[in-house]
């Protein structure tokens, strides 16, 4: 083999140039992608001439502690085909607008000098505004200049504020987190006008309604790194080898330490490949299985015998020990609200007395009243607001009873509902009789409650089951038909899981994601997960907890932030619309489908469970709970002008005014008419994110009633007779939106069917800042190269907005207008304790107060002149009041006048602290904010220790002199503090994991009882039936109205149709890029089984039709016996303008994308409102946009696709 | 013999930690093939194993005639002999066809700006890169990706035919099917066959690094390089007509930066640094039978911490440097100290540089017609795994499957170690037990723990001293150089690059 010689002469080597060449660069910038990932990967971005050429990760995280893995590098081949798209043919280069509308707006412009009158005479023209709306999505675009599109969006915009109201102008735009400067531009340009901005944590299904029920909070996880720390670890739901694609490796890495892994998931995935155990269940019956491993725990743990670990855990962090009235109904019982303290004659004085709750306490064998429920933290004297085991009135040490078994006066037949069978069981429960100011009353602790509904008997009379092979609910057995798991592997799954816990004090976790998050039952199916964690004493634990990841929810300087976003630094409050509601509603979904009753089994014992959702969400509205813009049907403007002519004086005189009217009926909620013309929305903004196409769920809905352009849905309008609570109008409207505006970097789904589309700055153009909660770091986006061609970034671009209508304004809206605001009762504010029970004003069950029994209302004045000004400087607002975020706030007045000095703007003869600039917003942002500047951390936890009422500041002692600005930023990512913003501890080398501070420092959670909650005793919880953990089937595909007109054609076959997220795009975003595609199959396949595959003829890569009432998808097959039958996986999210043929079935129409087979339902009991941690917060409560219980055919394209 | 002692910048890839992401080829195209001519290569790229790869079926040698084979007591290019090569060298029959590969693709994404007013929305349909015209997509570099139970593609695995009839249809079905990822790149083999095959003499590798290059220059597009590459790993670019492959970043390695593919691999699972080998034994190591290849090439390797190793690499004129990062080695540590790291597909014969460790694979499951049944083990076992060791082995160790439960076993060692230090619930005796079996230390435990799950970049990546100073000396004055570097105009190819 002589043949093989190396060669080390330089000499003969020159030409190696030929690559080094190719390697210079000139610049190396550190950016990241703003795309709802989760991620947030720093990443270097490569300049060569002028030209960014590509991107590769950076590996500086600064270090944690030695004895974890780094943080490097971060990043995934999504976030490495970027660059593609920055000079690739699918960038909007340029302003466009589409023809029809530029043609009608330049002839109007002719005519009318003033542009509101021009714009005016097109909406007044009915022909010319559905000329328009009409080839909405069909070309013809035009290149179109800065300037005029400028005028013509300030013209729109002042036209619908005098005609309709500030409320019918609504903006879009996803999870501040991944660029939150660039989302800041958008929101506080809405919130200054009045506009409304929708939320999307809720519409994503992202938001894990579990999460406030159990713990009164949006979300909150534990960084990556700390599952390192977890000794077991349970996925399910989640594919993190594919959607949390830098973190996965700390779960491979764990296992090289000794840690199990086990993935339930009803195909194969890519994280299956790593674990020990791959637990196939059937697609969405977690619940179902969590629900038998948890009674195995409590069987084997709990009762049989007691690990002291969980015992101590669940007296002092879950409600647990807290009495439960019994309610007698028909000669049995049945479980009702909390134990109120002023029900006993010794605490009938307490303030807040219907908010503060009783346990029974073992050494006086009395009710007692402990600290840190709801009523203490929204009492006048603060510090008592902490979960040490005292008595809140006398200070006295309480040990309270977690069982009453030894202590009961009697056993009492309780009904569980048992919805898999449709049918109630009887289980003995022990009982002590309480004398109450209304007499003696039988209650039970939550956690004999737990036992009992989990099948535990400990020899108590009742349908118990006899053993684990009994099949009755909950137990291995049980759980068979349902999930298809062996009870064997459930016993022992929970048998481990208990002792790595009981071992560990609770470093076992549950990773858990959208798989689970996305069915109609799914705070059911995480509250049973949570269960197995809080019977284990896993939360609040280093490797332990639910950590939840679907999206980027996670804002660390969130309160300096929420200040500026929403501009409460001038108006408050903000108009906040949650985004489930707002589209199920205007976009008309709710005419397709009949009571909820039809397809969900419910209780039939109430009327609350009983309707139409619709019906459910205008009396979640109109009671407080739930937020809806419009809000009226008049202009708000108008409607406070009305007030004035009346003879209102003063703001409460206005609102006076305004509930007699509502009262009399004189003025109604937009609410309980939407399809009446002034209820509709009018005017769009749409920026970061993809609002008609990945956010669209019922996708062809948004088509025909937003848009007016051609839809592929085929369903019927059925709600008529279902309807009770609004106006059912014959025909229904299409074409709602005047004006939809997308600013975006590529030509996406949304930006092909808006009317105007304005270019904007990539990530790789632009200064921003991201956070995650994946990491505990803050980093920058920063521009490599300036904005490219005519782009603008999202911040510049609503400040050119504002600055028009500004100008506009001084003739149409010369002078300050005043608006007034309804808001629903609100979370971390003491409307908590408005509704201790559901009454309906409307019905006369009591009177309309605004702020207790119905909205918030709330006279502000808007100064449109000045808008621009506005814009620019951070109000004064924020100075007077200070900032805060969840409940706690502080001042800020000395650092206000400190940035005043340092960085101001000056109008009218005021000088602000300046927001001119998107760097000037980062620093003031990093300057206010407990997470980067550590002498604000310790203000803030000096305010919290007021209203806890222990020390608290030593955690931010250390790093008092810690503080970031956006250079530190570019420099390197930083780490954020402790912060009381939030629940974990970073200090000290550790990992972030949720609630650390609440198990460590006694801050309690801010639900009712101030502890985690297994029971949850809202009246709507109770009718519903979800009370106490359960197990509920997914709807009823018969009744679901999935496939009513369509039918079968040819060989098809019915499959569940989910959507998980996907290896080659975030979202729609990297879908359409090249690399990415070249890497899948050149568009997204639909994935399904071998054997279902076979019985309608397809093969791998056939073109295939999936179809339902909802709309049509044309892709291709992969098959694969990787899935199990009856399923099909169409990987959310496709943008559909790449690679689209035409839809036979419908019409020779392209055909849709994967939100075109879906429509939003909504879970009425999700809605609940008024009552502790069940109030409304932005993203944080209301219905999620579920889509997972969802049926298509699919059959075999007929003949080769048609473009 | 008297040893010769050489450096090589050799790599291992822990295929447990492998994510299947391709953030590595995406990270390599952007910066090496995202141009004409080189549309459809992918220098690294990630299979799906059971599978069929890119291109399509390349472990087939009898298909394409790749690497070496014996032939009695020489080794000779399996494509043919040299001197058939001059012979034949107007044709090339076992060349893949781009379908083999792909066609590379685009879509009209202008018709989405630029489409007229109509009556139906624009779509950006699929064109060809290399004709511009549409297509129909059949096939891609990353066709099988995730597919495991594919009967048109998993089930054609080459490597499957090692295993029983049974097993295979056992692993297509849902209750028992299994997939892990194999990311490739050159494997930058000591016995390059790609090399051996060139009949200009355009291909070498470096002398101080091993890295195996194309000369641009030299290159006359005989592409006997891409049939002698039984790994499939050189390419022939339509545009500029040479021989393009991976050049292991050498760009970045010399200014001390780790590959772009391993910088930017996110399952951490990429390790690079330097082994040193004695040249003179190669030829009779690569001689001996598939089932000792794997054995026969570890003993090529030296000690970097024995004396005289180390005078002798001096003598060679190894820079000091070079000699303490090949001490600081991670790939020394994986494939020769802690011997859990192995070539892909030894039997090809081309000594390849690039080690992997085995990936563990969730324990097996039953299926009653009822309900599911998960094997009882605690952790992943070799007793219930889910596929037939003679299946690794194929990949691995030329089919000796002691090799493969040997690795195996020190794997699962460290995990059951690992638990017990943290949680002390594996029993005395059963770790004792374990550890025997695995023949293993709890210090070697401790080091295999600490590079597979702590090793930060600066461990994983060890790069030797590139000493650019002395190479740019040999032709000019460094000084001058420094002056002049980067002036004058970029001569272009006569095609073009």
């Amino acid at each position: 083999m002589g043949w093989i010689q190396d060669i080390f002469s330089p000499k003969t080597r020159k030409w190696e140039e030929f690559y080094r060449n190719r390697w210079q660069h000139d610049r190396i910038v550190r950016s990241t992608h703003g795309v709802n990932c989760t991620g947030s990967c720093s990443w270097e971005v490569y300049v060569k001439d002028g030209i960014i050429t590509w991107e590769t990760q950076q590996n500086d995280y600064p270090t944690i502690n030695k004895s974890l893995p780094a943080y490097e590098p971060r990043g995934c081949p999504r976030g490495n085909s970027f660059s593609w798209y920055i000079y690739s043919p699918i960038r909007i280069k340029y302003p466009f607008m589409r023809g029809v509308l530029l043609d009608l707006w330049q002839e109007a412009k002719e005519i009318h000098h003033d542009p509101v009158k021009a714009w005016q005479a097109i909406m007044e023209n009915e022909v010319s505004r559905k000329s328009y709306q009409q080839a909405r999505g069909k070309g013809g675009f035009r290149r179109v200049k800065w300037e005029n599109v400028l005028e013509l969006i300030a013209a729109a915009t002042i036209y619908t504020i005098k005609k309709h109201g500030p409320d019918r102008v609504v903006g879009f735009s996803p999870i501040p987190a991944m660029s939150m400067l660039s989302f800041t531009g958008g929101s506080r340009f809405l919130q200054l006008i009045g506009a409304a901005s929708l939320s999307f944590y809720d519409m994503y299904c992202d938001l894990p309604n579990a999460s406030p029920e159990v713990w009164g909070e949006q979300t909150d996880v534990a960084e990556s790194a700390d599952w390192f720390n977890s000794k077991y670890i349970a996925v399910m739901g989640s594919n993190i080898s594919m959607t949390r694609t830098p973190d996965a490796h700390f779960v491979a890495e764990a296992r090289h330490n000794g840690t199990k892994l086990v993935v339930m998931s009803p195909d194969f995935n890519q994280v299956a490949k790593y674990a020990d155990w791959w637990v196939p269940l059937n697609a969405g019956q977690d619940g179902a299985l969590w629900m038998a491993i948890n009674h195995v725990i409590l069987k084997e743990f709990h009762v049989d015998r007691q690990v002291d670990y969980f015992m101590d855990y669940m007296k002092k962090y879950t409600d647990g020990p807290f009495l439960i009235e019994l309610r007698e109904n028909k000669g049995s019982y049945t479980p009702g609200k909390v134990l109120r303290a002023n029900k006993l004659e010794r605490y009938r004085e307490e303030e807040n007395g219907d908010w503060k709750l009783l346990v029974l306490d073992s050494a006086s064998g009395e009710p007692r009243m402990p600290q840190g429920t709801i009523g203490f933290r929204w009492q006048k004297k603060k510090g008592q607001w902490n979960l040490e085991q005292k008595d809140g009135q006398d200070g006295t040490e309480i040990d309270p009873i977690l069982t009453l078994l030894s202590h009961s006066d009697e056993i009492l037949q309780v009904e569980f509902a048992d919805f898999a069978d449709d049918r109630s069981l009887k289980r003995g429960v022990p009982v002590k009789y309480i004398n109450t100011v209304s007499g003696k009353i039988p209650v039970t602790t939550v956690y004999d409650l737990m036992l009992a509904q989990f099948g535990v008997s400990r020899g108590l009379p009742g349908e118990y089951p006899d053993d684990f092979d009994h099949v009755l609910p909950y137990t291995p057995a049980w759980q068979e038909k349902l999930t298809g798991i062996n009870r064997k592997t459930v016993i022992q799954f929970a048998r481990e899981w208990a002792e790595t816990a009981a071992r560990t004090e609770g470093q076992c976790m549950i990773i858990i994601g959208a798989g689970v998050n996305h069915w109609y039952h799914q705070n059911l199916m995480y509250r049973a997960g949570i269960v197995g964690l809080l019977i284990c004493g896993c939360v609040g634990k280093n490797g332990g907890g639910l950590n939840h990841y679907v999206g980027q929810e996670k804002l660390a300087p969130v309160a300096p932030w929420g200040s500026v976003a929403m501009a409460l630094d001038w108006v408050k409050p903000p108009r906040l619309q949650n985004g489930p509601s707002f589209h199920y509603i205007h976009s008309d979904q709710w005419r397709y489908e009949g009571a909820f009753s039809d397809y969900t089994q419910v209780k039939e014992d109430n009327p609350l469970t009983q309707g139409h959702t619709i019906d459910a969400n205008v009396r979640a509205v109109r009671m407080g709970w739930l937020p809806f813009f419009p809000q009226f049907n008049k202009n708000p403007m108008e409607v406070v002008q009305e007030a004035v002519e009346a003879g209102a004086t003063t703001n409460q005189e206005i609102i006076q005014w305004v509930v007699q009217q509502l009262k009399d009926g004189q003025l109604k909620f937009a609410i309980e008419d939407p399809d009446a013309p002034e209820n509709w929305p009018r005017v769009w903004f749409i920026w970061r994110g993809n609002a008609l196409m990945s956010s669209a769920k019922g996708n062809e809905y948004f088509f025909k009633h937003y848009l007016g352009t051609h839809s592929l849905e085929i369903a019927d309008e059925v709600a008529k007779d279902s309807v009770q609570e609004v106006v059912w109008r014959e025909k229904s409207p299409e074409g709602k939106m005047d004006l939809v505006v997308d600013i975006n970097f590529r030509m996406d789904t949304s930006a092909l069917f808006s009317d105007i589309v304005l270019p904007t700055a990539t990530w790789y153009e632009k200064d921003d800042m991201s956070t995650t909660d994946l990491h505990s770091y803050i980093h920058p986006l920063s521009a490599a190269v300036p904005p490219c061609w005519e782009s603008k970034t999202d911040y510049q671009i609503f400040q050119l907005f504002a600055q028009k209508i500004s100008e506009l304004a001084k003739d149409h809206l010369p002078e300050p207008v005043l608006d007034i605001v309804a808001t629903p009762l609100g979370h971390d504010s003491p409307a908590e304790l408005a509704q201790p029970e559901i009454k309906d004003w409307k019905k006369g069950e009591c009177e309309p107060i605004p702020g207790k029994t119905m909205p918030n209302l709330t006279v502000v004045e808007r100064d449109y002149v000045n808008l621009s000004n506005q814009m620019i400087s951070f109000g004064p607002k924020a100075r007077e009041e200070g900032i805060g975020a969840h409940g706690l706030s502080w001042k800020i007045e000395d650092q206000y006048d400190q940035l005043l000095e340092s960085n101001h703007v000056e109008w009218n003869g005021q000088k602000y602290p300046s927001l001119k600039g998107a760097v000037d917003a980062a620093n003031l942002i990093l300057y206010l904010a407990p997470e980067t500047n550590g002498a604000v951390a310790h203000r803030a936890f000096l305010a919290e220790e007021e209203k806890v009422g222990l020390p608290l500041v030593d955690l931010a002692e250390k790093t008092k002199g810690i503080r970031y600005n956006f250079n530190d930023l570019a420099k390197q990512p930083r780490r954020l503090l402790t912060s009381p913003c939030w629940s974990g501890i970073t200090k000290d080398g550790r990992t972030y994991a949720a609630y650390c501070l609440n198990v460590e420092r006694l801050i309690p959670w801010r639900t009712l009882t101030g502890r985690q909650h297994l029971y949850l005793d809202h009246g709507s919880y109770i009718a519903f039936g979800e009370n106490l953990p359960t197990y509920k089937p997914n709807l009823d595909r018969n009744a679901i109205r999935d496939l009513v007109n369509s039918k079968p054609e040819g060989k098809t076959i019915v499959l569940n149709y989910l959507t998980p997220h996907g290896k080659w795009n975030i979202h729609s975003t990297f879908y359409d890029n090249e690399r990415m595609l070249t890497l899948s199959r050149g568009i997204q396949p639909v994935w399904l089984n071998n054997l279902d595959a076979e019985e309608i003829g397809v093969n791998d890569n056939d073109w295939l039709e999936v179809y339902n009432d909802h709309g049509v998808v044309v892709s291709r097959a992969v098959v694969s016996a990787r899935l199990p039958r009856g399923m099909c996986l169409y990987y959310h999210s496709p943008d559909r303008t790449v690679s689209v043929p035409k839809s036979p079935l419908r019409g020779n129409r392209r055909a849709g994308g994967h939100n075109s087979l879906n429509r939003i339902r909504l879970k009425p009991v999700n809605m609940a409102g008024g009552y502790a941690q069940f109030t409304y917060g932005f993203n944080y409560w209301g219905p999620p946009g579920v889509n997972r219980d969802t049926f298509v055919l699919v059959r075999k394209l007929e003949g080769k696709p048609v473009w | 013999m008297k040893r010769n002692v050489r450096a090589h910048v050799s790599m291992v890839f822990h295929l447990d930690k492998c994510l299947g992401c391709h953030t590595c080829s995406v990270a390599c195209k952007n910066i090496w093939t995202d141009r004409r001519g080189a549309e459809y290569m992918w220098w690294n790229n990630v299979e799906t194993k059971p599978g069929t790869g890119y291109p399509i079926l390349w472990e087939d040698q009898e298909k394409y005639q790749g690497g070496w084979q014996r032939e009695g007591a020489k080794l000779g290019l399996k494509m043919h002999s040299r001197l058939g090569a001059l012979a034949n060298i107007f044709h090339s029959p076992f060349l893949p066809t781009i379908d083999e590969y792909y066609e590379p693709w685009t879509y009209k994404y202008d018709n989405l700006i630029n489409a007229p007013a109509g009556d139906e929305q624009p779509t950006a349909r699929p064109i060809s890169q290399l004709t511009g015209k549409p297509m129909n997509i059949e096939f891609g570099p990353n066709w099988d990706d995730d597919l495991s139970g594919s009967q048109v593609y998993a089930a054609n695995d080459p490597n499957l035919k090692k295993i029983s009839v049974e097993e295979r249809e056992l692993l297509l079905k849902f209750e028992r099917l299994v997939f892990f990822y194999l990311p490739r790149i050159c494997n930058h083999c000591l016995n390059a066959s790609c090399l051996a095959a060139c009949p200009s003499g355009a291909i070498y590798k470096r002398g101080e690094d091993g890295i195996v290059l194309v000369n641009q220059e030299m290159c006359r597009a005989w592409r006997k390089c891409v049939t002698g590459c039984p790994y499939k790993k050189t390419y022939y670019n339509w545009s500029t007509g040479k021989a393009d492959k991976c050049i292991l970043c050498y760009p970045r390695l010399e200014v001390g930066k780790a590959p772009a593919c391993f910088n930017n691999c996110v399952g951490r699972l990429r390790y690079i640094g330097v082994l040193l080998y004695d040249a003179n034994r190669l030829e009779e190591s690569a001689k001996k039978p598939p089932e000792h290849l794997v054995e026969a090439q570890r003993e090529l390797f030296l000690d970097p911490f024995d004396p005289e190793v180390v005078a002798e690499a001096r003598e060679n004129g190894i820079h000091d440097g070079v000699i303490s990062a090949a001490q600081g080695s991670p790939v020394y540590k994986f494939v020769i100290k802690h011997k859990i790291a192995l070539p892909l597909h030894a039997e090809f014969g081309t000594v390849p540089m690039l080690f992997y460790v085995p990936s563990l694979l969730p324990v097996a499951g039953t299926f009653d017609g009822q309900t599911y049944k998960v094997a009882e083990d605690f952790f992943t076992s070799l007793e219930n795994v889910r596929i037939p060791i003679r299946y690794q082995a194929s990949l691995f160790t030329g089919g000796n499957e002691a090799e493969i439960i040997r690795v195996f076993k020190k794997l699962y060692a460290v995990r059951a170690y690992r638990r017990e230090k943290q949680m002390g619930d594996v029993s005395t005796q059963e770790l004792q037990r374990v550890l025997e079996e695995a023949q293993t230390t709890a210090e070697e435990i401790q080091e295999i723990y600490h590079l597979t799950a702590l090793a930060n970049f600066e461990e994983r990546f060890v790069i030797p001293p590139m000493m650019r100073e002395q190479a740019i000396e040999a032709t000019e004055d460094v000084y001058a150089h420094k002056g002049h570097i980067g002036f004058g105009f970029l001569r272009k190819p006569a095609r073009e690059w």
